[in-house]
This record gives structure tokens, sequence and C-alpha cells, in this order.
């Protein structure tokens, strides 16, 4: 059974229509690509996924259930922006999500903020950027979620440290889990992706495995997405 | 990674040679048993799914062996691997061809430019 089913999504603010008719479907066990650039609509898709938004038209499906309560205790959901309470230190946070979320894994979580060297003493609001995104993302790796959705992971750390996130979400999932990574960072990306989904002005214009995109073309991904939104 | 993969060819393709390379220079040894796909996919730092297929591969080209509930293991006798050999070889250099051909170099011209390089060695 497919683990998130779009069918036929429009949504619109005002008269600009973010979302047009969008049908998708993501199999369990995949890691995917939500590329597009900036205002071609990921983000709507993602709060709509997450009962953050409601479609004008069309039905959306997550392991056959309607965003809702049910379906927030299996889709684990990084947002593009932070959401911590500045005040607080790691580990408060850390406890926080142990309470909030049945599937938290509270060992992980801390092993893998050892990993990045963060103190769980340290308060939310002396950390960088950089560093709150990496916490962030352990927060929402260490669920075990069926559906992962990440809103622009690296887009606030250095280029050194996207490697090191990107082995962290490789090294923590779980190959039953899907995860749907949006982003415009697709050099750095595109070698865990099973799978891509290039979104163009609220239309899905590419639904296609990376590989046999890199097989038909010979290029990159990040070379034909160039090409394909090249203005 | 020391030795990143190139995002233009498929990256399961690029691992199945480095495990065949691996193989041909013995690191790899016959009846050793190779890594999980898990292990495998964060020592290259891959997807698992992507692991998974250039197993796959390696195994419908019987060069690894899959057992059940042991693992896997590279199944080569020397005879197989003196033929992986040749054919990395065949296939490293018609690359290397193609590309000097495009450049408009003669075969003669290539010959010739590889005599010099063996004598300077």
């Amino acid at each position: 059974m497919s683990i998130l089913e779009l069918h036929n999504i429009t949504k619109k603010f005002g008269s600009k229509v973010a979302l047009d008719t969008i049908d998708l479907t993501l199999q369990p066990g995949r890691i995917v690509g939500l590329l597009g650039t900036n205002g071609s609509g990921k983000t709507t898709m993602i709060k709509l996924i997450n009962d953050l938004l409601t479609p004008d038209q069309g039905t959306i499906q997550i392991d056959g259930k309607k965003p809702g309560i049910d379906t927030k205790k299996i889709v684990s959901y990084l947002p593009e922006r932070s959401y911590l309470d500045p005040g607080m230190k790691v580990k408060e946070v850390l406890d926080f999500f142990n309470d909030f979320y049945a599937d938290f894994d509270m060992e992980k979580a801390q092993a893998l903020l050892q990993d990045f060297s963060i103190s769980l003493d340290s308060r939310i609001k002396t950390l960088s950027k950089g560093t709150r995104e990496k916490v962030q993302l352990v927060l929402v790796m260490s669920r075990k979620a069926k559906l992962f959705i990440l809103d622009e992971p690296m887009a606030g750390v250095d280029p050194a440290a996207r490697d090191h996130i990107l082995d962290t979400i490789l090294s923590s999932y779980d190959e039953k889990a899907t995860i749907l990574i949006s982003t415009h960072l697709i050099a750095d990306v595109e070698r865990v992706l099973d799978e891509v989904i290039f979104l163009d002005h609220g239309k899905i214009t590419r639904q296609e495995e990376a590989d046999s995109l890199r097989i038909r073309t010979g290029k990159s991904i990040d070379q034909i997405f160039r090409e394909d939104f090249r203005c | 990674m020391n030795n990143p993969f190139s995002n233009e060819r498929p990256i399961y393709l690029q691992i199945v040679d480095r495990i065949k390379v691996k193989i041909i220079t013995k690191e790899y040894r016959p009846g050793d048993k190779l890594p999980s796909v898990r292990e495998m996919a964060s020592l290259m730092q891959v997807n698992p799914n992507t692991m998974q297929r250039a197993f796959s591969i390696l195994e419908s080209e019987e060069l690894v062996r899959s057992h059940r509930t042991s693992g896997r293991y590279v199944d080569l006798d020397e005879e197989k691997i003196a033929k992986l050999r040749k054919d990395l070889a065949r296939e490293q250099t018609t690359a290397f061809l193609g590309s000097m051909e495009q450049m408009g170099f003669t075969m003669d011209e290539i010959l010739e430019e590889l005599e010099k390089l063996r004598e300077e060695k």
C-alpha cells in the first residue's frame, strides 16, 4: 500500500494558484526529493500533508488516513522555520519530544546530538542557526515514524556540514519508512535520492527514479533541474 | 567521503565498479563475506536501496552469491577474476579511446603517445 496519496489537489491563495490539480503517490521505503524553485509550491504541499493548510479541492491520504491527529503519530515533520522555544535547554526539548511522541527514541536522539557535538545543557537561544537546524533534524529523525517530511533540512548549514546531515538522515533511516525531502540544494542531496519529483508553478513536471533519469539523459539531477527551470 | 560519487552516472553502477575493482585487486577474496546492505551503505554513504540494487547486479553477474541466512559472499574462481580483469580493462580503454578519437587522434597517434609514455616510465 502507498504511504502517501494526493489526488486532484488544488490550493489557492487569493487568486494565486499554489498547487494545481496535483496527483502524487509515494511508496514505502523510499527517499524522495521534492525539487522546485522558490515559490513552486513545495512548502504548500508539505503543509497540506501536515494538516496545517486545507486544500480547496482534492483528497490526501497518509497510510490510508486523512491528515489529522492520527496521521501526526506516523508523520515526523521538519518545518522550514524553527519552532523551538529559545529559552529551553536542549535536554528540555528532548524531554518535551519524549512526552509528546510515543515513537520518540531518546537514546538515539542523545547519540545523534553527541555525534554533532551539541551539548544537552545549551540553551536554544545560544545556538547558531545551523546548530538549531541540527537539533531539529535530530528531534525529527529520532522518531520511528512511517513518513518523514523534511522541508529544506539544510538551508541554514554550511556546505561542509551538509554531508554530515545527509549521513545522519541515511543512518537513522529505517528502510520501511519513506522520507520526502524538499530542497533546492540538489547537487548536495541527489546522491541519496531514490526518486525525484519536480514541482514547477504548482504542477508536477517530473516524477521518476533518480537513476533511470541519469541513465536516460547521462546527466545529473542538478543539471536536468537547471535545464528544466532555466528562466 | 574522500572519493565521492559522480552525480552523472547511476550510483549503483559506480558501486558495482568499485566492488569489482576491490575484487580484482584482491581486497575482497573469493569466499570472503561481504558486509550487510546496511553496513555497506553506511560505509559508502549511500541510500540502502541503492546498495541493495548494486548487490543485485553483482549477484546477477554471478560475482557475489547470497545465502539466505548467512549473508553475501564473493563467489569467484581465478578464471572468473581473470575475465573480470579483462572486462574492466576493455571498458576503461574503450572509454579512453572514445575520448581520444573525439579529439581527432588516430589510433597510430594514440599508440605512439602510449609508447612514448612507456619509454619515459
